[in-house]
């Protein structure tokens, strides 16, 4: 056996621990679990320290926030209540008031369908990128993920700049009568949506991509064989197989949707205000943290169930395998 | 496989939905009409008057500053924890744990860790003056949720190149700073790089925290953007956005082309 059991240190001829403890194997040496930990701890102690102290720490702090008051100049104010949850909740000083939770209910809705469009035009996106010769695969995934390493600023003021009152598609609209002469496409709700759209959408490509490139279509022949109907062949045969890609892309359109402020800011109006802009509202103009962190509370919860859902796709990937 | 006829369709209203909206823009750039978007004939002087504008010189540089600094120290922090999560028998608490710290960024919608590092950075400023909105809060910020990135990237790295080597060096009695330098980092450097390159991008890319976190004098590209656009917009951000894009587009291509490269080369 080598002098220096634990590798820590060539001039250390023994350790301490590993005369008291244990000794295991590892990385192909001999050494003790508290020798490795205390190294270990040194590799992940810097990332973990920095994370905890502008992350977690201050996560921990916005939730407590949403229970604290404001205070009488718009500062917080330590003291513990529940009228931030109220207030969310339709309660305020003037009485009941549907405002908020509508803010809540559209900022869903949007996000819902948001997803579900990204995922009618996301899953044959898919399958045609797959579909293509080896060598131009990645190209074409290249050039769907393109757009969303632009910036979402500059694409949703290309979006303005597309929708506005001289350019074709709002000619089109003014002539069919859609829309008055001389006036733009936006601030709608189809602008909305079509900026959402074309936002989320490389994140519902990606994910849906990598379940579809790994399809097993012996089984969609298979079921094909045993005369099954072109519906229940997509059923059984590509929708069961594609399902830990689906969820994934559903979570990885649904949250980052129910976050978005900038869309709704730039291409909706004032009207269409969302959580996100509530949230921005709060913490900007209207300098009252503790209701804004109450707000943001709701996308936290909403965000943790996405983990959860993430963490059991990724089991089941792992029991695949 | 066969598909059916409408999937082509779709896949082509899909790839119209990316690009129609950026190619307007880069229309546009070419436009000498200063107000409105009526066509006034082609022009490059709104390019020529970008590269002079100062507002957008400073900004531009404030982007390169921030993206440089924020990769390099999530860089460092995320490799090293990816390497002590992945290399070290920790209890199976303590792994998931991490895991879902770690993720816990990337799913976290932006504004919420923009709102609390806006709390953290007006607790912070009671203690040190050090942390008024400015580069060093938007390089922490940035830092902070491209830690998780790295980390993602290098522990798959991590992953593929397996043990055997690093015991092997062990064998031959290299010490831990030899193992380091000659035999981990080398192995992992493809890793390193695109989770550094990614972390940049994102760096980059951010308008959400950056928009919360950022005082008055240290202004990004997307936040002159965003600026310009509530303003009325001038045709040199059109020039500005023109490039951004094609940039864009040349650094990920020529990235998934290197990457083709590689995976054709026989392993070394």
């Amino acid at each position: 056996m080598r002098a220096n059991t634990c590798g820590w240190n060539s001039r250390q001829t023994t350790c301490w621990s590993c005369a008291i403890k244990p000794v295991i194997i590892h990385d192909g040496y001999l050494t003790t679990k508290p020798h490795l930990y205390g190294r270990g701890a040194l590799l992940v102690g810097l990332a973990f320290l920095w994370m905890g102290v502008f992350l977690f720490a201050p996560l921990a702090g916005l939730s407590a926030l949403a229970f604290a008051s404001r205070g009488e100049y718009g500062g917080v104010e330590w003291t513990f209540t529940w009228e931030n949850l109220s207030r969310l909740a339709g309660h305020d000083e003037f009485g009941f008031s549907w405002n908020h939770l509508l803010i809540l209910w559209r900022s869903v809705v949007l996000a819902a369908v948001t997803t579900v469009l990204c995922l009618l035009i996301g899953f044959p996106m898919a399958f045609w990128i797959a579909a293509r010769p080896a060598a131009a695969r990645p190209l074409l995934l290249a050039l769907v993920m393109v757009p969303s390493c632009v910036n979402l600023v500059i694409r949703t003021y290309a979006w303005q700049q597309f929708l506005g009152s001289q350019m074709p598609a709002a000619w089109v609209a003014q002539h069919l009568g859609l829309v008055p002469d001389g006036a733009s496409l936006y601030p709608t709700v189809t602008a909305v949506y079509l900026g959402m759209v074309s936002a989320m959408l490389p994140f519902t490509v990606l994910p849906l991509y990598t379940s579809v490139e790994r399809l097993d279509w012996s089984l969609v022949e298979a079921a094909r064989d045993l005369h099954a109907g072109r519906l229940r062949t997509f059923r059984h045969g590509i929708l069961a197989q594609c399902m830990p890609g689906l969820l994934a892309a559903t979570i990885l359109t649904f949250i980052p949707s129910l976050g978005m402020f900038v869309i709704s800011d730039m291409l909706g109006g004032a009207k269409f205000l969302l959580v996100g802009n509530l949230i921005q509202q709060q913490f900007g103009s209207m300098n009252n943290w503790p209701f804004g962190a109450t707000a943001g509370l709701f996308l936290v919860i909403a965000s943790l169930f996405a983990l959860w859902g993430l963490r059991i796709v990724s089991e089941r990937e792992a029991g695949r395998r | 496989m066969t598909l059916p006829r409408w999937v082509p369709a779709v896949s082509w209203l899909g790839m119209t939905l990316l690009y129609l909206p950026l190619l307007a823009v880069a229309v546009l750039s070419f436009n000498s009409t200063r107000y409105g978007q009526s066509w006034g004939g082609f022009t490059v002087d709104w390019y020529a008057r970008m590269v002079s504008n100062e507002a957008i010189l400073s900004a531009a540089w404030n982007s390169l500053v921030l993206g440089v600094i924020s990769t390099v120290l999530a860089t460092v922090l995320g490799t090293l924890l990816a390497i002590g999560l992945n290399r070290r028998p920790w209890p199976r608490w303590f792994k998931r744990g991490s895991d879902l710290a770690i993720n816990l960024p990337v799913v976290t919608p932006d504004i919420i860790l923009a709102i609390a590092l806006v709390g953290a950075f007006a607790v912070l400023r009671e203690w040190s003056a050090a942390f008024k909105p400015g580069m060093t809060t938007l390089i922490i910020a940035h830092t902070t949720f491209q830690i998780s990135f790295v980390t993602l990237v290098v522990s798959s790295r991590l992953t593929t190149i397996g043990k055997d080597q690093v015991e092997a060096a062990r064998d031959l009695y290299a010490n831990t700073g030899q193992i380091w330098l000659r035999v981990l980092l080398p192995q992992l450097m493809p890793g390193i790089i695109a989770g550094a390159l990614l972390a940049f991008t994102i760096s980059l890319d951010d308008f959400v925290v950056s928009f919360f976190v950022t005082g008055p004098e240290a202004t990004t590209l997307p936040l002159l953007i965003y600026a310009s656009v509530r303003r009325g917009v001038t045709p040199e951000i059109h020039a500005l956005s023109t490039v951004i894009v094609v940039g864009t587009m040349l650094a990920i291509i020529a990235v998934t082309w290197i990457q083709a490269a590689r995976t054709a080369k026989p392993q070394e």
